[in-house]
């Protein structure tokens, strides 16, 4: 369990790259930003950062989505509620930092209740005026909703395809209550027009830099943490449930427990990313609640491969660098596209990309690559 | 006396000549003098001629007042001629405002508004609410009518009680007795007058009357309160029930949409257990064969158009049945067994069509044309009114669900697919093709789907998102109704539906849902199955 320097080196191949490039890039990609010249080779411009910190953000979603659907078989429809909650924390803190500087200069209502003609601040948005409250709340709304979520539906075995059904449901129903003005979070506008985070300027090149030097820390300290779960015994009795779930509780084990514990930190995890990822770029509206945000979620996680942690990143990174350019390029195509990710992974991949490799390195017998892959279980 | 009898003779002589022609030139003379008094510069002036005008009781003075109410009468400045206009690019088309009779044009600058006041504005309307009163057209009378109840001054009283002798049309009859008490009761002096009218007003049944009789119960009059009192019970008791009746209406036809949205899916995935997330794709191509057949139609048979729909329900039910089977033979037959994967392949399908659809037919929404026969509603007295379009939809979705019912029971082909489902191996070795069976199943769960489609095209926007909207309801509708139980999908579709609508004027559309949502998300956990259930030892899996 100890993340001693063994522990990391007995991690798969994939997950010591994944480490080792989140922390390069944490390190190389604001000295890029910052130090070279506008003009240098080797300037990374700004919005290349902060595209690089959504997709890094992305990445930790997935990672979320792997840990309960590719160790404990829960097919998570709705974790991009999670991720949307974490990011109405952040967005609400930000909210509250524009203090005087919003269009109607009110200090403490955000422009968008003064338009409303609301006279003071709704309970929910007590506190969020501070930095470390919003911080904690990024981690305890979602992971409070996840937990009541689980302990109603792994109490009553809820599994399969009606638990993935009703999670649906809850984003579903998320979304609608968002959309709504009288909830006191911006209606369908969302949170937007923020200013600084922290007193520092969102928009400046050091900020994003930073911003995006957290994602890539949070990344591989969201890796770490989840392959520390998956290799524990815990993580040994999570991968039974998700083969044969009734024979896990015959044996005795109390199987919605260790349910609930992986569903609320995967929920956890999803709201760090969604916090991460507001300021970077910039909004958050009631669309992260719809249900095919989540869905598209989950095929990154395919895509990549499910149950691996990195693969989930991986594929995370790729589907959207694609989905980037190609709703640029050909966006009657990428529709095409995704549909047919979907149903070419699920039929011909399941393992996904990491699987394809393996099988492929595996094969090989002979493969000069053999030798690291020693740390992979068999 | 010859003399006098002559004189007697001449004078009659002349009254008969003279009077009806005295009284003719007099109307006649003064029409154009009143309309030209209405654009005086003195307020009361204006006011006179109006009143003068009503008086005459001749239709033809409506054009006028309309005109002066709309701010289209305008005087000549050349030889101060009054005209009704019509606002042209460089200036104005001139009518005479009595005969209609063409004035040629004129640029702006050459008339001159005649301009009013509020107090005139509210003469004006009250005056022509009571010309049309009179009028040809029993809408207008009605809408009149109804005017006077809403706002009626002592003086229509005349003249409703003049056009209640001569009204001839039922509807209209019953409009003007209700303004009349309402005046009557607002105006009377006479204790005996406005208790007759409360008993009048007590027999109706709408939230106007209500506002009425509550204003009556200020009354100084104790007899009269106590009557308003006991009217007041009577007309919010009925009006109750028939906000239940719509309650209960409009729930159903919510609760038919819903049944008609998830009752391909109780074949798909409560029979079969598949997740089809293409399923709402499959009501939207329905909805798009619908478009296309109403586009051949006009196109080439016109005359067809009442029949368009009878046309389109087989042609959805091919198409998207055809769909279905491409679908479950292509991809998810190599999936049985794997629900999950199952539930993200077909999303991709989802997505691949509505795509296609959005390249083929563009993004925006398609008019589908709704038949003559389904347009209008049933209306009744207390402003209750069911669409037929709404009736038709409940009665259909009733006859698809009987057929499905029968289908599955009655023909080889249920016996089939039940077997199959039920026991897939036992049924392969009794020689039933499973395959085929799945894939007619599969066809059938996706053509009453498009069936779906057909009568959803007639409520709902036809645009590539139609599906989307659909799908989480049809789900919850299956899983709240039991899976694999036909009929529990009816309860389960007809509660949702009468539930959401009886939450609606507490919670409002929107929070309703949610509350709804939350609900069922909560009922699962208590009947992971349903709420009707299928018995049997096959807990998991």
């Amino acid at each position: 369990m100890r993340a001693n320097p063994s522990f990391i080196l007995s991690l798969p191949l994939g997950g010591k790259i994944l480490l080792a490039l989140m922390l390069g890039a944490a390190l190389l990609v604001p000295l890029l930003n910052l130090l070279t010249p506008v003009d240098s080779f080797f300037h990374v411009p700004t919005y290349l950062v902060s595209l690089m910190g959504k997709y890094i953000c992305y990445a930790l979603l997935a990672l979320s989505v792997d840990l309960v659907w590719g160790y404990c078989g829960i097919l998570s429809l709705g974790h991009g509620a999670f991720f949307g909650l974490g990011g109405y924390a952040m967005g609400m803190y930000m909210m509250r930092q524009i203090g005087t500087r919003g269009v109607y200069g009110n200090a403490d209502l955000p422009d968008f209740m003064v338009f409303l003609n609301w006279k003071e601040l709704p309970w929910a948005w007590y506190g969020f005026d501070m930095f470390g409250f919003a911080m904690l709340m990024v981690v305890l709304v979602p992971g409070a909703l996840a937990f009541l979520f689980g302990w109603f539906a792994f109490r009553s075995r809820v599994t399969g395809v009606y638990l993935s059904i009703i999670t649906q449901a809850m984003t579903y129903a998320l979304m609608l209550a968002f959309f709504r003005n009288d909830m006191g979070f911006g209606g369908n506008n969302g949170l937007t027009d923020f200013k600084d985070i922290l007193g520092f300027d969102i928009q400046a090149d050091g900020t994003r830099s930073v911003l995006f030097a957290l994602s890539a820390l949070a990344l591989a300290g969201g890796y770490l943490l989840c392959a520390m779960i998956v290799r524990s015994k815990l993580g040994r009795i999570l991968e039974a449930i998700r083969d044969a779930e009734s024979r896990v509780r015959f044996l005795g084990y109390q199987v919605q427990y260790y349910k609930l514990f992986v569903f609320t930190f995967s929920a956890m995890l999803a709201g760090v990313a969604g916090a991460l990822y507001v300021p970077q770029v910039g909004i958050i509206n009631p669309t992260e609640f719809t249900p095919a945000n989540s869905i598209e979620a989950v095929i990154w996680v395919a895509v990549g491969g499910r149950g691996t942690l990195y693969g989930a990143a991986l594929g995370a990174v790729l589907v959207n660098y694609a989905k980037s350019y190609f709703t640029g390029a050909l966006p009657e195509v990428w529709l095409f596209m995704l549909g047919g990710l979907f149903v070419l992974v699920t039929l011909l991949l399941p393992k996904g990309i990491v699987g394809l490799v393996n099988q492929f390195t595996s094969r090989t017998v002979r493969s000069p690559l053999r030798f690291l892959y020693a740390g992979k279980q068999p | 006396m010859a003399f006098f009898n002559a004189l007697k003779i001449y004078a009659l002589l002349l009254c008969i000549l003279f009077m009806p022609l005295h009284a003719f030139a007099q109307t006649q003379a003064d029409m154009p003098g009143l309309i030209h008094q209405l654009t005086d510069k003195s307020r009361s002036t204006q006011a006179e001629a109006v009143d003068a005008l009503t008086a005459t009781g001749d239709p033809v003075v409506i054009a006028p007042l309309d005109a002066l109410l709309n701010g289209n009468l305008y005087t000549r400045k050349s030889d101060g001629s009054v005209w009704i206009t019509t606002a042209t690019a460089t200036g104005f088309d001139l009518r005479d405002p009595l005969t209609g009779a063409d004035g040629g044009s004129v640029a702006a600058g050459e008339m001159s508004k005649a301009k009013i006041t509020n107090a005139i504005r509210t003469r004006l309307r009250g005056s022509i609410g009571r010309m049309s009163l009179l009028g040809p057209d029993p809408k207008l009378r009605r809408e009149a009518a109804d005017a006077i109840f809403k706002n009626g001054a002592r003086e229509s009283i005349p003249l409703l009680e003049a056009a209640l002798e001569k009204e001839t049309d039922e509807t209209v009859i019953r409009r003007m007795q209700r303004a009349l008490a309402g005046v009557h009761l607002d105006q009377s002096d006479d204790t005996q007058v406005r208790l007759k009218a409360i008993e009048t007003l007590g027999a109706f049944t709408d939230q106007d009357v209500r506002a009425l009789l509550n204003t009556a119960l200020k009354q100084s009059d104790e007899s009269v309160r106590a009557a308003a009192k006991k009217a007041l019970a009577g007309v919010e008791s009925r009006l109750e029930f028939w906000g239940m009746a719509e309650g209960l209406f409009h729930g159903l036809s919510l609760g038919s949409v819903l049944l008609l949205a998830a009752i391909g899916l109780a074949i798909t995935f409560g029979v079969m257990g598949i997740i089809n997330m293409a399923h709402g794709e499959m009501v939207m191509i329905g909805a798009y064969t619908t478009f296309m057949v109403q586009e051949v139609i006009r196109n080439s048979y016109p005359g067809l158009f009442d029949a368009s729909l009878f046309i389109a329900i087989p042609a959805a039910f091919m198409v998207s049945g055809m769909v279905g089977i491409a679908i479950e033979r292509g991809i998810i037959r190599f999936l049985y067994g794997r629900p999950l994967e199952t539930l993200l392949a077909t999303w991709g399908v989802s997505l691949i069509l509505q795509q296609t659809v959005r390249s083929i037919f563009g993004p925006t929404n398609k008019d589908v044309g709704t038949p003559s026969w389904m347009s209008g509603a049933m209306e009744f007295d207390s402003g209750l009114a069911l669409t037929y379009n709404r009736v038709a939809i409940i009665v259909f979705s009733l006859m698809v669900l009987g057929l499905l019912v029968l289908v599955m029971r009655k023909t080889s082909l249920g016996l089939r697919m039940r077997a199959v489902t039920q026991n897939r191996a036992m049924a392969n070795s009794m020689g039933i093709r499973t395959g085929t069976v799945d894939a007619l199943t599969f066809g059938l769960g996706s053509g009453i789907a498009g069936i779906a489609g057909v009568a959803l095209s007639q409520i709902d926007n036809v645009s590539p998102n139609l599906g989307q909207s659909y799908i989480v309801d049809s789900f919850m509708v299956v899983v709240f109704g039991g899976v694999g139980n036909l009929l529990g999908t009816f309860f389960g579709a007809m509660s949702l539906g009468l539930v959401n609508k009886f939450l609606e004027p507490f919670a409002g559309a929107v929070l309703g849902k949610i509350f709804i949502l939350i609900a069922l998300i909560l009922f699962i956990q208590y009947r992971p199955r349903g709420m009707f259930a299928l018995k049997g030892r096959a807990v998991e899996n």
